[in-house]
């Protein structure tokens, strides 16, 4: 596992093994997305007591899972970066840090443009509102954090360490409907036992929910090459530097 | 047609949450592929320039 891991962290056959996979990923994305949207607008029934406003549900409960997603990709890849020092884990932290960030943040305004008519408010400091808010924080802080130093790799560190700690926010979003009483409702797709959600209703949210993930993922493959890239026009560009001095 | 664009009355609701989520994704994607191809040509360019 260790040799796996080892092979991976080299940048060249990460960048191999990358560009190998996205095309499969951005097809499964494209099409998971496009049946997902086509059950979600057109082959979905209403909500009994919500009507049609429960669509926003296809592109809201995606995006609140890519934000969790998104950021246990930072806190994980900052785990690895502060433990064993792999460079690939900086940049991987690096890439996912403002997709998760947008993800957050249209978690935020499509659950508000879903609060306004159901719940007649567009914002409540409820648990999970505010953990989500948080979370959004978390993400503006971590690549503020990255840029704040003149040297790229104490900023690193600096975000690392931020982002592991705020990841104690990840298990409050997901049980804060659970420990409070919050006007957000509880899970229906994730109970122990059976989803209690209408079936025709869970297969749009399946189908966005993975088209979702498929789409992060080649973002963010495709965002972590640029990085590769970058880290090698900066070394590059010291050595030219380096070069003129003497 | 148009009562299907209505969304039984959340079309102010409904329309922009999907628009949001399009808008930001495309620009998610764009701006990825874009940074790459512009990194890859920077350091092409750097490596014409290496003795």
């Amino acid at each position: 596992m260790s040799s796996f891991f080892d092979r991976l962290a080299n940048p060249t056959r990460f960048m191999r093994l990358a560009s190998a996979v996205t095309p499969w990923t951005a097809a499964a994305a494209l099409l998971l997305l496009g049946s997902g949207l086509y059950f979600a607008l057109f082959d979905s029934p209403a909500d009994y007591q919500q009507g049609e406003s429960v669509r926003i549900m296809y592109v809201h409960v995606p995006s609140a899972w890519l934000a969790m997603a998104g950021y246990s990709t930072v806190a994980f890849s900052s785990a690895f970066a502060l433990i064993w020092k792999h460079p690939l884990a900086d940049l991987i932290a690096r890439a996912a840090s403002p997709i998760g960030a947008a993800f957050a943040l249209l978690c935020l305004v499509t659950g508000s443009l879903w609060g306004k008519p159901m719940w007649g408010t567009w914002w409540a400091w409820d648990a999970r509102l505010t953990s989500v808010l948080i979370l959004f924080f978390l993400y503006l802080g971590h690549m503020a954090l990255l840029n704040a130093f003149d040297d790229a790799a104490r900023g690193a560190r600096a975000a690392a360490i931020l982002a592991l700690a705020g990841f104690v926010n990840v298990p409050i979003i997901k049980f804060s409907v659970d420990w409070w009483n919050t006007l957000h409702q509880p899970a229906s797709v994730s109970k122990m036992g059976m989803p209690s959600i209408d079936p025709n209703m869970l297969l749009p949210l399946m189908l966005m929910a993975f088209g979702y993930t498929f789409f992060y993922v080649t973002v963010l493959l495709v965002r972590v090459k640029g990085e590769i890239l970058a880290a090698k026009i900066r070394a590059l560009r010291m050595g030219q530097l380096q070069a003129s001095v003497q | 047609m148009s009562e299907y664009l209505e969304m039984g009355g959340y079309a102010a609701f409904v329309w922009p949450a999907y628009g949001l989520s399009a808008f930001v994704m495309l620009g998610l994607a764009v701006t990825a592929w874009r940074n790459l191809k512009v990194r890859e040509r920077d350091l092409a360019r750097l490596r014409d320039q290496l003795p």
